[in-house]
């Protein structure tokens, strides 16, 4: 297949998998401590290939209780949309940054508005989990504009004609979802998530990457024999929930880096 | 059956949504892609249903032989010479489970049980629809899981303990504000997770297309009857105004489905804590861009109400189109006028409102006061429920205990003060 590439996200990722590396996007919760942007800058140094900032929901229809939990927390500090898109701005970490919220934040405040600020605090992609291909062409139009990569969802569900148009819109990579499910850690990895990630690499050449119940460096393994790389959220949450702060997300990212790197 | 009004061949305004699912600018279908095939499957399914006629003849024998419909229209004499309007009540609070909410849930759990869907889960706020939907799973053989707020679950025990004695399971949720809105969110969660064997019965006319259409579509029964008997009653005329309560605003898309081709004036009565459409902001939740109560960033604000059924920060979008076309208005009123109105229609009619449906009932008597409906107009409210699961919340707050007591008091009494 021959696409047309667009962003620099997707570039950049391109580049890596020719270069054999497998990718590595964590999820943070934005807003979550008052030393979350060092949680940041900790999973970049760890061997993350892009970092998902989440900016916190009252509504998190795709999250599960961990996450939700986060963004409650965040809410509660005060964290808004501008407040984390301002402290992350600071961030310098070297890589991608993507914003990952729901659809209404972006809406309320306007898409040229929410795209500028995107911009100005050197964001480079989002995730709506609930603006589906369908919805999202104003949106993506304004997106572009400020140079904005979006990501669209694949799922299990989705039938191969629509897969096909999804891959053909979406900007920095196809997020492909392993599991029927909200987000939140597994005992085991779906038998779905192979099965999505084989189904997206038949019809795209676009980097594939898979999250949604993707938990360890295990699975994280086993789900980018496949895919191009994966997206890890609630394990990271929850160990920042439970106190372990940079340090912990250092530890762990730096587990999962060497779970993909490894020798096959 | 009463055929949908003739208004000279132009399409109606509460006709078929867009093909992208829209009432205007409003509707739509935000949600996971996860969901989006289930809900592309649900279109086709009552599209097809619902142009076959074998399925529409099973619809209204349900309604007729098992939950008594028709429903019939009362002229309320006595509060009608009190206001100087003439107040006709639609009898919703007559059909079975006690609420307009059984029309809509023996449609969807039909259609779930035409698509082979054994597993049915719901949403509920005061737990009408909850019944609902447990007594049309029992009478159709099909699992039936209702999440419904813990805050809810106290407030509304009664229904709760229905809920169960019909065999479903109920699922309280202890997320966010822990009402309707929530109970919404776990149940879109549930349906993520089990899509392929669970069909969703929506309560409302909101969440992702095609729900606000097909639940209109299943509530319409209740206005084309009653433009039917209120013809009858007004020697061929309709009335000058159609009130309905509006929390999601499925009992008012129904009775506003009736009238919204003929010259009637369509009122919505929304909680002043819960007025999304009063507010004015669109946003995007639960599927859909509406009206919605919402800070300066988009975060969604909860909703204060005396009536958990209409405890909701949404509303459906039809009615977010029905305003921006000026079709129909929005009031408000507060929880101390509803009270006042559960009493008032008590006592002058002997029919006890649900909270829900007593917003209207309060509109009116303001209304009726203020002269924004006229000394000798003529009003349909739409009665949507009975008030029995709200009985003990009422007399608390009502005090009638301590200003009424029982000859000798009785134990209750002293114990309420």
């Amino acid at each position: 297949m021959v696409e047309q590439v667009f962003g620099s996200i997707e570039t950049e990722f391109r580049a890596k998998r020719a270069a054999g590396r497998k990718l590595l996007v964590p999820y943070l919760t934005g807003g979550l401590s008052a030393d979350w942007v060092d949680s940041v800058r900790a999973a970049a140094a760890a061997g993350a290939d892009a970092i998902e900032i989440g900016i916190p929901f009252s509504d998190p229809v795709m999250d599960g209780p961990v996450i939700q939990a986060a963004s409650l927390r965040a809410l509660e500090r005060g964290a808004t949309p501008t407040s984390i898109l301002q402290e992350v701005a600071a961030a310098d970490v070297g890589i991608p940054l993507v914003v990952m919220t729901y659809y209404n934040i972006a809406f309320r405040a306007g898409h040229e508005r929410f795209a500028k600020e995107l911009q100005q605090a050197g964001i480079g992609g989002v995730i709506l989990p609930d603006l589906q291909m369908d919805e999202a062409g104003p949106w993506m139009e304004v997106a572009e504009i400020y140079g904005i990569e979006n990501v669209l969802f694949a799922a299990p569900t989705t039938p191969d004609d629509r897969m096909v148009e999804i891959c053909r819109r979406s900007r920095g990579w196809v997020y492909g979802i392993a599991t029927m499910g909200v987000t939140g850690e597994r005992a085991t990895l779906a038998s779905t998530a192979n099965v999505v990630a084989s189904r997206l690499k038949a019809v795209t050449d676009r980097p594939i990457l898979v999250g949604i119940g993707v938990s360890n460096a295990a699975q994280a393994r086993e789900v980018s024999a496949v895919a191009d790389g994966v997206i890890v959220g609630a394990s990271v949450v929850r160990r920042l929930l439970e106190g372990e702060g940079p340090e912990g997300v250092a530890r762990y990212i730096g587990e999962l880096r060497a779970g993909l790197d490894e020798p096959r | 059956m009463t055929q949908p009004i003739s208004n000279g061949g132009a399409p109606s305004i509460m006709g078929d949504p867009s093909a992208d699912g829209r009432f205007g600018d409003f509707g739509g279908r935000y949600l996971p892609e996860s969901l989006v095939p289930a809900c592309m499957e649900l279109e086709a399914g009552f599209r097809s249903a619902w142009s076959d006629d074998d399925f529409k003849a099973e619809y209204h024998s349900i309604l007729h032989h098992y939950a008594g419909r028709p429903t019939p229209v009362t002229e309320c004499r006595n509060l009608s010479e009190r206001l100087g309007v003439r107040v006709f009540l639609k009898r919703e609070d007559l059909a079975h489970t006690g609420s307009h909410k059984i029309n809509n849930v023996i449609g969807q759990a039909l259609l779930a049980r035409r698509m082979g869907k054994n597993r049915v889960i719901a949403e509920t706020g005061a737990g009408q629809h909850g019944v609902a939907t447990a007594t049309a799973c029992a009478l159709l053989g099909l699992e039936c899981e209702v999440f419904m707020g813990a805050v809810d679950v106290k407030r509304q025990f009664l229904n709760v303990q229905r809920m169960k004695l019909l065999g479903a399971t109920v699922r309280p949720v202890h997320s966010g504000s822990q009402t309707l809105k929530d109970a919404v969110n776990d149940a879109l969660r549930e349906w993520v997770a089990t899509v392929e064997t669970t069909y969703y019965c929506l309560g409302s006319v909101m969440g992702p297309h095609p729900y606000p259409w097909l639940v209109r579509e299943f509530q319409r029964v209740l206005g084309d009857e009653a433009r039917g008997q209120t013809r009858m009653l007004l020697a061929g005329k309709d009335p000058d105004f159609v009130i309905a309560c509006v929390g999601g605003g499925s009992n008012a898309a129904g009775i506003f489905g009736g009238f919204v081709d003929t010259s009637a004036k369509l009122i919505g009565v929304e909680p002043v804590g819960g007025a999304a459409v009063g507010r004015g902001i669109p946003g995007v939740v639960h599927g859909m861009k509406s009206f919605l109560m919402q800070d300066e960033h988009g975060q969604v604000l909860e909703a204060h109400s005396i009536s958990a059924g209409l405890d909701y920060p949404g509303v459906g979008p039809e009615h977010s189109h029905l305003y921006s076309i000026g079709r129909a208005q929005y009031v408000a009123a507060s929880d101390d006028e509803v009270l006042d109105a559960v009493q008032l229609l008590a006592e002058t009619e002997g029919i006890i409102a649900a909270l829900e449906s007593a917003h209207a009932i309060a509109y009116v008597v303001r209304g009726a006061e203020s002269g924004e409906l006229p000394s000798g107009s003529t009003v349909l409210v739409n009665l949507s429920g009975r008030g029995d699961k709200d009985a003990e919340h009422v007399m608390g707050r009502l005090q009638l205990c301590s200003s009424r007591p029982c000859n000798p008091v009785c134990e209750g009494c002293t114990s309420r003060g």
